[in-house]
């Protein structure tokens, strides 16, 4: 019996230009092959224009649990926003 | 406290993730439902790979292929899904060999003539779509976002379905007789889909407590009939029921007793066609895995020359 196959993760660019974009992932053998099952789940109605595929083993994910302390040092940080400024009345194209 | 506080987020509408904490028994239903949906999507494809070298026409053939290649990549998607809860592809595949796993009961019945192709995407996917349309609102988010993606493509089974049961409605009178005929067999066995009556599913309370389910089976049926009497009236075939009404009081169609002796007989493995589904999937499954090794062999070999 043959072992489990690996999963890869696939991200699609739905068209030039724009940032390739997590679709969900595949089993296969080899990298030809990831792209090739790719293409054939997840792209079936033109939604991609092109596909990265990386093994699931090296994505890195932050613990949704710990979500709260792990981003808190941007929650008391509105000065990086733009509506945190006050602009003189008049003022425009700013 | 643990499932105290899943239970908030659960009521939170918050979606629950591969790796957050889960009770054990939310995790199983999960496996049970999901693998159960992700075999029906593979086993699917096989009473309509039966009119595929026989399709009417060109355009129909076309279309039946890429509709069986969907059923393929909805199965694909949802055994992904399931498999984030850590079981692999491989003991899920096992589970449905060895009988542990079901799949819709609906592909047990076998596909006479051509007409019922277009009853199955009209009817079958036609109830698959109302229950995979209240489940993208699932708790569990690798469900929910695979619903989402098959949602959006199962419209165009149901299209097909309809068109083709549209077109021998009003063909000669042999396939006029056809398109009644498919739709007499399939009408019970489609609205017995979504499964037990309320009364006599012991699971729904979890399901719908946790979110897993957010209708409960005679909500969905119900939903469903109502959505399809027309649609059967506008091409001209009548439904198989004589008890089937408009309730002006409800704002719905009251319809007749459903045979559940008929149902539990096919889920137990008696259907027409339980033994020959299960023998195709397996003796696909094993013809196919020279094929699993041989690309596993290639893969080796590349990676060794590489390095």
């Amino acid at each position: 019996m043959a072992e489990n196959a690996t999963v890869w993760e696939v991200f699609i660019q739905s068209k030039n230009g724009l940032a390739h974009k997590h679709a969900g992932n595949i089993h296969a053998n080899d990298k030809v092959m990831a792209l090739e099952n790719a293409r054939e789940l997840y792209t079936r109605r033109n939604e991609g224009s092109c596909i990265w595929v990386v093994k699931s083993e090296y994505i890195i994910s932050s613990e949704t649990e710990d979500s709260e302390a792990f981003f808190d040092p941007s929650n008391d940080k509105m000065y990086r926003h733009p509506t945190f400024y006050t602009m003189p009345d008049g003022a425009k194209h700013i | 406290m643990q499932e105290k506080h899943f239970q908030a987020k659960i009521d939170a509408e918050n979606k629950v993730e591969p790796k957050d904490w889960m009770p054990d028994d939310y995790r199983k239903h999960l496996i049970r439902q999901m693998s159960q949906h992700a075999h029906s999507e593979v086993i699917g494809m096989q009473p309509e790979g039966n009119w595929i070298t026989r399709a009417p026409s060109l355009r129909a053939k076309m279309i039946l292929i890429a509709k069986v290649q969907d059923e393929a990549g909805h199965g694909l998607y949802l055994y992904s899904a399931t498999e984030t809860l850590g079981i692999s592809r491989e003991e899920l595949v096992k589970q449905l060999h060895d009988e542990k796993a079901k799949y819709s009961s609906i592909f047990n019945y076998p596909t006479l003539s051509w007409a019922d192709m277009g009853a199955i995407g009209w009817l079958v996917d036609g109830a698959a779509i109302v229950n995979q349309v209240s489940l993208q609102r699932t708790s569990y988010g690798p469900y929910s976002r695979a619903m989402i993606k098959i949602c959006k493509e199962e419209s165009f089974h149901q299209r097909q379905g309809y068109e083709i049961m549209a077109e021998m409605a009003k063909g000669t009178p042999e396939q006029r007789e056809m398109a009644q005929d498919a739709l007499n067999r399939f009408w019970w066995p489609s609205i017995m889909m979504f499964g037990p009556q309320d009364s006599d599913s012991p699971r729904s309370g979890n399901a719908i407590k946790w979110k897993i389910k957010r209708q409960t089976n005679d909500e969905l049926r119900q939903s469903f009939i109502d959505k399809t009497v027309e649609q059967a009236e506008i091409i001209g075939l009548k439904i198989p029921d004589p008890n089937l009404k408009w309730n002006e009081d409800k704002g719905h169609y009251d319809f007749g007793e459903m045979d559940w002796d008929e149902f539990w007989n096919v889920v137990n493995g008696n259907g027409p066609c339980n033994k020959q589904r299960l023998a195709h999937h397996k003796k696909a499954h094993d013809e196919g895995e020279w094929v699993r090794n041989a690309a596993k062999a290639y893969a080796k070999k590349q990676e060794s020359e590489a390095n």
